[in-house]
């Protein structure tokens, strides 16, 4: 009983701590900090940018999670835990790495163009491909995917196969079963996936770094810069702020939507 | 199990569903065919194809010390992070399970926090708890013979580590029916006798998992580390340096080789799981 009240208390302490501390950075209470972020309209952009990709990531890596996590729990009998692993497995190699390997393919000289050229679709090398926010959408999507995959697969696969035989039994297979029964009973995983996917991305620093454009600035990276090389941690403390209500506001969402509970009964 | 697809009247959903899951894994898995390619490639531009093969890179590596040192302690972080969690994430999951007041959804929520929210949170708030200490982060490490244990670090994993392993230790002991544990009682054994033989063979497994699972993130961790580093690099930290510096191949040999002493890692353990798992589940 002792270690499960320390944790929490643990944690609950440092978190206040941590609060306390960035106020008394500069020692003395001021709101300065969010004039200005309310003032820059630099700022309102970034946020809105940051937000509307980390939505676009998210939707996309759940239409990717879901036909693999019903092909996987459903479909795939021998070699299953083999599958799961691979699955896994890319969250080994470095996050760092898979995002530098993605420069290394959409780069001006990189893979992609010396493909496109070789096989003679292109004659001429596309800049557009790297440091954009299509680009680093693209990475976002392949680095998260496993984060919302091991949730999804986990529900898809407790789902007993007799909802499916009886719905196929009362005449609907296929796409109405799975929009009617699976859809809604996977609805916990693909909440907790999603909150996953969506909050690291919001809080990333280094895709924006590698892969992003000059005008593809993401909230993180700021916020990054400001405990770093602009040393203005009052300031980047300040902008964590609305990051952080936008995603208790998701928890408590996901919460009511029995997301949270998945994993902790 | 193989109801499902007898009833299916045709297969070709089943076949539609293959091929995108096969996309989905080529795509998973294209930037780590494309790192493990270009190590061996013997030009330092990433054309297409490749026009000669090389192990050059991989005797850079061999040579160079830094990576050698960065690899170590990631691998001391690691052990040390994911074990830590495996004993307070394991306790908590524990914990939780025991307890049914309404805090019980509150402390499920705390718990959360550091793997639902952004890494840079804990690594910003972390280094602002250290620095009340007006100490340099590289003060806090400990030094055992040639091994070095930078506490800040390890703390930072530690956060999110715990979650993982009390993630899946929770999920598995959910499905442990309270009548066990009430039955071995009935038979005469005391709390602890129950836990040792019939609680912890059950949930072993899943802590085995979370606790890979959590050396795997903290092996891999930057948006933390970034943040809570001290005087040393571990690999991704110093990849992360040198990336900034310039595109050099030896990145790449680097990484192979971390992926290659993780695949087999993955492997071992997961069929290790795999047989305790289902000699428990069954």
């Amino acid at each position: 009983m002792t270690v499960f009240y320390l944790i929490p208390l643990v944690i609950l302490l440092a978190h206040a701590f941590w609060s306390v501390d960035y106020l008394t950075i500069d020692k003395t209470f001021t709101l300065d900090n969010f004039r200005e972020i309310r003032e820059n309209d630099l700022y309102r952009t970034v946020f809105v940018r940051t937000v509307s990709i980390a939505t676009i990531v998210t939707v996309i890596d759940i239409m990717l999670a879901l036909p693999l996590c019903y092909y996987l729990a459903k479909h795939v009998r021998r070699h299953r835990e083999l599958l799961l692993i691979l699955v896994v497995f890319p969250l080994w190699s470095s996050y760092l790495v898979r995002a530098f390997a993605w420069r290394t393919i959409l780069g001006t000289n990189g893979i992609m163009n010396n493909f496109l050229e070789w096989t003679g679709i292109i004659d001429q090398p596309l800049s557009v491909l790297l440091f954009s926010k299509q680009a680093m959408v693209l990475t976002y999507v392949q680095v998260w995917l496993p984060f919302m995959i091991i949730p999804v697969f986990t529900v898809i696969d407790h789902i007993p196969d007799s909802y499916l035989e009886a719905a196929a039994d009362l005449g609907s297979g296929g796409l109405t079963a799975f929009w009617r029964i699976v859809l809604p009973l996977a609805l916990p995983g693909i909440v907790a996936g999603s909150l996953t996917v969506f909050s690291l991305t919001m809080g990333d620093y280094i895709t924006p770094t590698l892969i992003g454009g000059p005008g593809d600035q993401m909230i993180g990276r700021i916020i990054a810069d400001n405990f770093g090389t602009a040393f203005n941690w009052p300031l980047g403390a300040a902008l964590i702020i609305p990051v952080l209500l936008l995603i208790f506001s998701l928890m408590w969402l996901a919460n009511r939507l029995g997301g949270l509970g998945e994993t902790t009964r | 199990m193989n109801s499902v697809r007898s009833t299916s009247p045709n297969r070709w959903p089943g076949r539609l569903l293959g091929g995108a899951s096969a996309l989905i894994y080529a795509f998973l898995y294209l930037p780590i065919v494309v790192v493990v390619l270009y190590s061996f490639s013997a030009t330092k531009l990433n054309a297409w194809p490749i026009q000669d093969y090389t192990l050059d890179w991989y005797r850079e590596l061999r040579e160079d010390r830094e990576i050698q040192e960065a690899i170590w302690l990631s691998f001391r972080v690691g052990i040390v992070s994911a074990f830590l969690a495996l004993v307070l994430g394991t306790a908590g999951a524990l914990g939780l399970r025991q307890y049914a007041k309404p805090g019980k959804a509150a402390i499920r929520f705390l718990v959360m926090l550091p793997i639902t929210l952004p890494g840079i949170v804990t690594g910003i708030s972390l280094l602002a708890y250290f620095s009340l200490m007006d100490k340099p982060l590289a003060y806090w490490t400990t030094t055992i013979g040639e091994w070095t244990f930078p506490w800040p670090l390890i703390i930072g994993h530690v956060t999110f580590c715990i979650t993982l392993v009390l993630g899946t230790v929770s999920a598995r002991l959910a499905r442990l029916p309270f009548s066990l544990g009430e039955a071995s009682a009935d038979l005469g054994a005391t709390p602890s006798q129950t836990f040792r033989k019939v609680t912890l063979p059950l949930i072993l497994p899943a802590m085995l998992s979370g606790a890979i699972l959590a050396f795997t993130l903290s092996f891999d961790e930057i948006v933390v580390s970034l943040f809570l580093k001290g005087r040393e690099n571990t690999l991704p930290l110093l990849i992360w340096g040198r990336l900034r510096l310039g595109i050099s191949p030896e990145i790449n040999a680097a990484a192979t080789i971390i992926i290659i002493v993780s695949l087999v890692g993955v492997l071992s353990s997961s069929l290790l799981l795999r047989r305790s798992g289902s000699a428990s589940s069954s």
